[in-house]
């Protein structure tokens, strides 16, 4: 941070050649990467396809578009979760390692809500009304578990240097976690299944896109638009963007700045918790440490996408997931790297290296002067 | 102070102005141990136009804090119209009709200027006043009402010296607090900033200002007091303490305390 004011002065060093190898190759491995891709899918057959990589197949259009709607699926729930990391990083400057915590707490009551209805048959002859009543539920538990946070955790240290907060936020998450573990054991829990009304495949404009997703698209738009209506269009979202940057004159204005810190908690918490059922509904099961690599993915996606900007985290997390979900096999496989399924999570990370190191403030990120943050 | 050339005492200042807007009744306050504020009285009547001079970490800033409920007194009351506030929040004193232009100028850079001034009007629900006092700053400032749409962090220093002045009038305030006004203007602007604040306070709006720059501050205001190590060492009409030689010596020969 504080290397950058000076940057145009300084020689260049070996971190700098470094880092500048770094990007050639990175470049380098995604457009070999393509390039092989397009011409493996140009003639399986070809000198360069099969040089690379024998026993790859190739993959036929239909794959590709399926892994890119998987990937944007899984993407705007990255999406989702991530909004909270940079809600709160904007508001108090701190990131709250404990919300994919919020998140999985989140997945874990609409679980238990979901198992209930279906127990007494509401599920089966209701799914609307069940969907609303377990995202509701969802929503209640993570935003109170995130109000509480603040409360309990982060405003004693309100003014205490930011790596501790960051700290506790460590802390928060092991407490969830084992609280979880201890109430509801380790095992893995199942939600019920989606009726096949809503399951089954739909074809929108070539795409073949299983139901579920669409959901979960549909959803996640649905409250994107309806977080950024609050932050942009109302007096609330005003105060919030006030207390975001200045938050002594935020008070001078009159607005009570503890309870908007509260109120950009919760609304955090209530994205996490939306995420967290469509989470549990795309992928029916959940342990307590469920929210460990959501969680972690999601941070990444904020940081991708610029944390603090809320377009940004979203835009970020869809990214992040395409990225994972068509990165292994669009361009590690025609590289010849065998086992692609299972390095969907380096992809992820090697996204981000890639982003910051062309991006230092994300994708959407604006850099921000030292008193501007300060 | 021996040698006042007009000695006026505190009786024949105050004859007839009615209540104070705002009132530091043997104000008292601390910093862990250090007693900042000695003894404080101050009283600022409606339309007076009254400035606060003095050097660095004289009391200045805290004076300030104290009137707005940043910081408590350890003794003493701040009375504000009438009513003792030494416990009540900023937002119920902002609300009551006092309210600050900060130290430079502090806008939301990354808001819009209508955004801006809203938040100055955070704590009113009158609409229509809203509106109307809106018109009222546009007609002040022109340029504000060209920059309506743009962020803030945008616009020139004389730009944001007006918006922010807008922003605080959007609170409709009866005391105006201006702390170090023009500090961080260009030279240029300093004069032009003056006769903004001149213009303000001939529309009868009260105004209290701390500022460095003394002889500019005293050739607009009504009175000014010098505050020195938290002390209140001079209370006088600004024509008096512009020629006072002491304030000569002591405030603008830079002498330093603590």
């Amino acid at each position: 941070m504080t290397a950058v004011g000076v940057r145009s002065t300084r020689r260049v060093s070996w971190v700098d050649r470094f880092l500048t190898t770094l990007r050639i190759v990175l470049i380098a491995l995604i457009v070999v990467g393509l390039l092989a891709f397009i011409a493996q899918q140009i003639d399986n057959d070809n000198a360069f396809a099969r040089r690379r990589n024998p026993g790859a197949t190739g993959l036929t259009a239909a794959q590709v578009k399926g892994l890119f709607v998987t990937g944007v699926a899984q993407g705007a729930m990255y999406g989702l979760i991530a909004l909270g990391y940079s809600m709160v990083y904007g508001v108090l400057g701190f990131i709250n390692f404990a919300h994919g915590e919020v998140f999985m707490l989140g997945t874990m009551s609409g679980f238990i809500a979901s198992t209930k209805l279906s127990d007494a048959g509401y599920w089966e002859s209701n799914f609307i009304g069940s969907f609303l009543l377990i995202i509701l539920i969802a929503i209640l538990v993570s935003t109170a578990t995130a109000v509480v946070m603040e409360r309990v955790a982060y405003r004693p240290l309100r003014d205490s240097p930011r790596l501790i907060p960051l700290i506790t936020s460590i802390g928060v998450s092991f407490f969830i976690q084992n609280a979880v573990l201890g109430l509801f054991g380790p095992n893995s829990k199942s939600y019920p299944q989606l009726p096949e009304w809503l399951a089954k495949n739909r074809t929108i404009l070539t795409f073949d896109i299983p139901g579920t997703k669409i959901m979960v698209l549909v959803v996640a738009a649905v409250s994107m638009a309806g977080l950024w209506w609050v932050v942009e269009r109302t007096k609330t979202g005003k105060a919030m963007r006030a207390v975001a940057e200045d938050k002594e004159i935020a008070a001078l204005m009159g607005i009570n700045v503890d309870r908007t810190i509260v109120l950009t908690f919760a609304i955090g918490g209530a994205m996490a918790g939306i995420g967290g059922i469509l989470w549990g509904l795309s992928f029916r099961s959940v342990t307590h440490l469920t929210g460990f690599l959501p969680g972690i993915k999601a941070f990444t996606a904020a940081v991708v996408g610029g944390v603090g900007n809320l377009g940004g985290s979203m835009a970020g997390g869809v990214a992040l997931g395409t990225a994972e979900s068509l990165g292994p096999q669009v361009i590690l496989e025609p590289l010849g790297v065998k086992g692609v399924s299972q390095l969907r999570d380096a992809v992820a990370f090697t996204a981000l290296v890639v982003v910051l190191l062309f991006k230092p403030a994300g994708l959407f990120g604006e850099r921000l002067s030292e008193d501007d943050r300060a | 102070m021996t040698d006042s050339t007009t000695p006026t005492p505190e009786a024949d200042q105050t004859p007839d102005k009615g209540t104070a807007l705002l009132e530091f009744r043997k104000v008292n306050t601390h910093y862990g141990a250090v007693h900042i504020l000695k003894d404080v009285d101050l009283a600022i009547y409606p339309g007076e136009l009254v400035c606060l001079l003095g050097g660095n970490a004289s009391g200045k800033s805290t004076t300030l804090k104290t009137l707005l409920g940043m910081v408590t007194p350890t003794s003493g009351d701040v009375v504000l119209d009438g009513e003792i506030v030494n416990d009540k929040p900023i937002s119920y004193r902002v609300e009551r009709g006092i309210t600050m232009v900060p130290e430079n100028r502090r806008l939301f850079k990354r808001l819009s200027v209508l955004e801006n001034l809203q938040l100055g009007a955070y704590l009113r629900s009158d609409k229509d006043g809203i509106a109307a006092d809106m018109q009222h700053i546009f007609e002040l400032f022109p340029r504000v009402e060209e920059r309506l749409g743009q962020k803030a962090g945008t616009l020139s220093g004389g730009e944001q010296q007006m918006v922010a002045i807008g922003r605080a009038l959007m609170s409709r305030p009866r005391v105006l607090l201006m702390d170090e006004p023009s500090m961080g203007l260009a030279p240029a602007l300093v004069q032009v900033n003056f006769e903004l604040i001149e213009q303000i306070h001939e529309d009868g709006m009260a105004i209290f200002m701390v500022e460095q720059n003394a002889n500019m501050a005293l050739s607009i205001a009504d009175r000014g007091w010098v505050i020195q190590t938290g002390r209140v060492v001079l209370d006088d009409t600004a024509d008096v303490l512009l020629v006072h030689p002491e304030l000569r010596a002591s405030y603008l020969g830079g002498r330093d305390e603590r």
